[in-house]
């Protein structure tokens, strides 16, 4: 394993020097909270953060973002609009991590999205483990408060200093241009694997299963009456899914510029909770309840994205927990209710 | 993520077609016959369906509904319900619309073979069901007997009448069509009532025969019961389905039921599958 430490004080000017040479987005703070933004200070920089408001995936997945530019005179003409600038995303939390990793597998599985290609290959990824847990998630028992192996670098915060890991080729040179590093000792390694311990007790919420499980408690769960008790409540505001890292669904629009010879198709953050997501041109809305809506994000998450792309749609980060205002969102209280109910 | 390889071309681009014929078939149906504009084929299997775009406006999913035996060509018919269908309907030939696709799995064609075909169409499914139709009648010898039961909600909605016209000729074709009402003044030879009241008057042998069923949401349930009663296995009972769709490729969410996606899983399913999905409500 390639794994270094530096100081704090050097890490701070080696970020001042990255801002200088590159595009970089790291977490901010945004008082009362945290968010995602671009960097202009090395100072601006706050590892230590518990969540941001939206997940680091916007970067990838974008609110809105052009598909294809058309022109439609003298000749009708196309092309597409996948490209990306290089960039640095600085602090993701292990388990955004872990939503990226989903990401992937839909994006560039047996069918490739090349913007999201576009975007994914030009994002250097630097990784910070989470020392302060949100008091609304459950990453620790979801197994997603370790970083899955996909970043390019990755810190823990050892106090005075961070311990480096390198996880890739791309990260190595980014460690050899801008970081002073030593090489990590035995003890360094031991107190990365204490502090990880340490804080994977301080999570406040939990599932009362091992994940994998999720998809046999909903195998029984079809019937319920727990939908319609949560559904019925539900507000159809889709704050729930536009704040979550593994929600990925679009719309896609077309928009003309004025002088009526170009114009752009684009996609845009969608939800399934918006009671119109699954409505026909004709008029048929094949998900037209709360109930059935809810329902549906909670099965997609506990159990049809692991079937088939092989990772949970829940990465346990809770911030659907806190966005919902009605209180009726967190797949951690609904599956180990389904789980009891089950028992 | 490997770095550097080429990206390789966008899944949402269309390519450009050409309108080489626009014709109406009834009051809100049109039928389009295009062909794409880099002289290659549409290479469809009968079933799928394209995503068709009007540039400024949008795209929606329609079914092909000729089939790949034909020639270079191929039909689409549209009816109008929306904003981009409406602008559809406006377009003339030798008008230039974009064209992703073909998507999903179609009819399982292989699976087809020497088996009898009972195809059930309500109103616009018949559109879908063409491409197997025409797929069935240009190579006859390899299916069995082909049924075709059509039901419209009045004679007036009948689709493709000059066609029908010629299958009713064809000793090896049986058609039996019905509608739901009949205005007095209105020359009608076929039954009146649901499509069900078709079942009764034929014979099928429900080991040999495969129903292909394409219609509104409402019929599948009665239709399907219908099957059942036949004798016909829930596996040999294919419907075809229409759900919103926004991309095609399993990315958008847009078409799931339960864990499926209509875009790259189906539209066409068998009744097997459906009745273990509980959205399909089946
Ligand atoms: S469903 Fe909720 S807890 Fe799970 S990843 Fe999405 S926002 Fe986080
Ligand atoms: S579950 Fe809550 S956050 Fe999600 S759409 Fe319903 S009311 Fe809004
Ligand atoms: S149409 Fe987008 S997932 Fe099927």
């Amino acid at each position: 394993m390639d794994v270094f430490i530096t100081s704090k004080a050097d890490f701070d000017s080696s970020i001042q020097r990255m801002i200088q040479q590159n595009e970089i987005y790291g977490v901010k703070r945004k008082t009362p909270s945290f968010a995602f933004d671009r960097l202009v200070a090395a100072e601006e920089l706050c590892l230590d953060y518990d969540i941001t408001v939206l997940p680091p995936t916007k970067y990838l997945l974008p609110p809105t973002e052009s598909l294809i530019k058309f022109k439609l005179a003298p000749e009708p003409s196309i092309r597409s609009s996948a490209e990306a600038q290089p960039c640095i995303l600085i602090g993701i939390h292990p388990d955004d991590l872990h939503a990226i990793k989903l990401l992937d597998a839909v994006f560039t599985g047996s069918l490739t999205d090349v913007n999201y290609l576009a975007r994914r290959r030009a994002t250097t990824i630097v990784g910070v483990d989470c020392v302060n847990p949100w008091p609304y998630s459950f990453a620790a028992s979801m197994g997603t408060a370790i970083p899955p192996r996909i970043f390019d670098l990755w810190l823990t915060d050892l106090g005075d200093e961070y311990l480096v890991e390198v996880g890739s080729a791309r990260g190595e040179d980014l460690r050899k241009r801008y970081l002073k590093t030593r090489r990590a000792r035995e003890v360094d390694l031991r107190q990365r694997n204490k502090v990880r311990q340490d804080w994977l007790k301080k999570y406040q919420l939990s599932l009362d299963m091992p994940p994998q499980e999720i998809p046999k408690v909903l195998d029984e769960a079809w019937h319920s009456p727990l939908w319609e008790e949560l559904g019925q409540k539900c507000l159809a505001c889709g704050s729930c899914t536009m704040v979550c890292p593994t929600c990925i669904c679009f719309d896609v629009r077309d928009g003309i510029e004025l002088n009526l010879k170009e114009g752009e198709r684009y996609r845009r953050w969608d939800s399934c909770m918006f009671d119109g997501f699954a409505k026909v041109a004709s008029g048929e809305n094949f998900r037209p309840t709360g109930t059935a809506r809810l329902r549906h994000r909670l099965y997609r998450k506990g159990k049809y994205m692991l079937e088939r792309y092989g990772e949970l749609g829940c990465v346990g980060c809770g911030r659907c927990v806190h966005a919902c205002l009605v209180d009726i969102a967190s797949p951690v209280a609904a599956y180990n209710r389904l789980a009891k109910e089950a028992r | 993520m490997a770095v550097g390889t080429e990206l390789g071309s966008s899944l949402f681009l269309p390519k450009l077609a050409e309108l080489l014929k626009v014709e109406p078939l009834s009051e809100k149906e049109k039928l389009f016959q295009l062909r794409l504009k880099d002289g290659s084929r549409l290479n469809h299997k009968p079933g799928q369906f394209v995503e068709v775009s009007v540039l400024g406006i949008g795209e929606a999913p329609i079914s092909i509904s000729s089939s790949p035996t034909r020639d270079d060509s191929f039909e689409l018919v549209v009816r109008m319900v929306g904003n981009l269908t409406g602008a559809l309907h406006r377009l003339q030939p030798g008008d230039t619309v974009g064209i992703r696709g073909p998507f999903g799995n179609g009819f399982p064609v292989s699976e087809l073979l020497k088996r009898d075909l009972l195809f059930v169409a309500g109103g616009i499914g018949l559109c879908p069901l063409r491409s197997m139709i025409q797929h069935a009648i240009d190579k006859r010898e390899q299916f069995g007997r082909i049924i075709l039961l059509y039901g419209c909600r009045q004679p007036a909605e009948q689709l493709f009448r000059g066609e029908l016209g010629e299958w009713r000729q064809r000793p090896d074709i049986e058609i039996l069509e019905s509608v739901d009402r009949c205005p007095v003044d209105v020359a009608w030879e076929g039954s009146v009532g649901v499509i069900t009241t078709l079942f009764p008057q034929v014979s099928i042998d429900p080991g040999k025969t495969t129903a292909l069923v394409v219609g509104p949401p409402v019929m599948y349930r009665f239709v399907v019961a219908e099957c059942l009663k036949q004798g016909i296995a829930k596996e040999r009972i294919l419907l075809s389905l229409e759900r919103r769709m926004k991309c095609g490729m399993g990315f958008c969410g847009h078409c799931q039921i339960n864990n499926r996606y209509v875009c790259q899983d189906g539209p066409v399913f068998s009744y097997a599958e459906l009745s273990r999905l509980g959205e399909a409500e089946l």
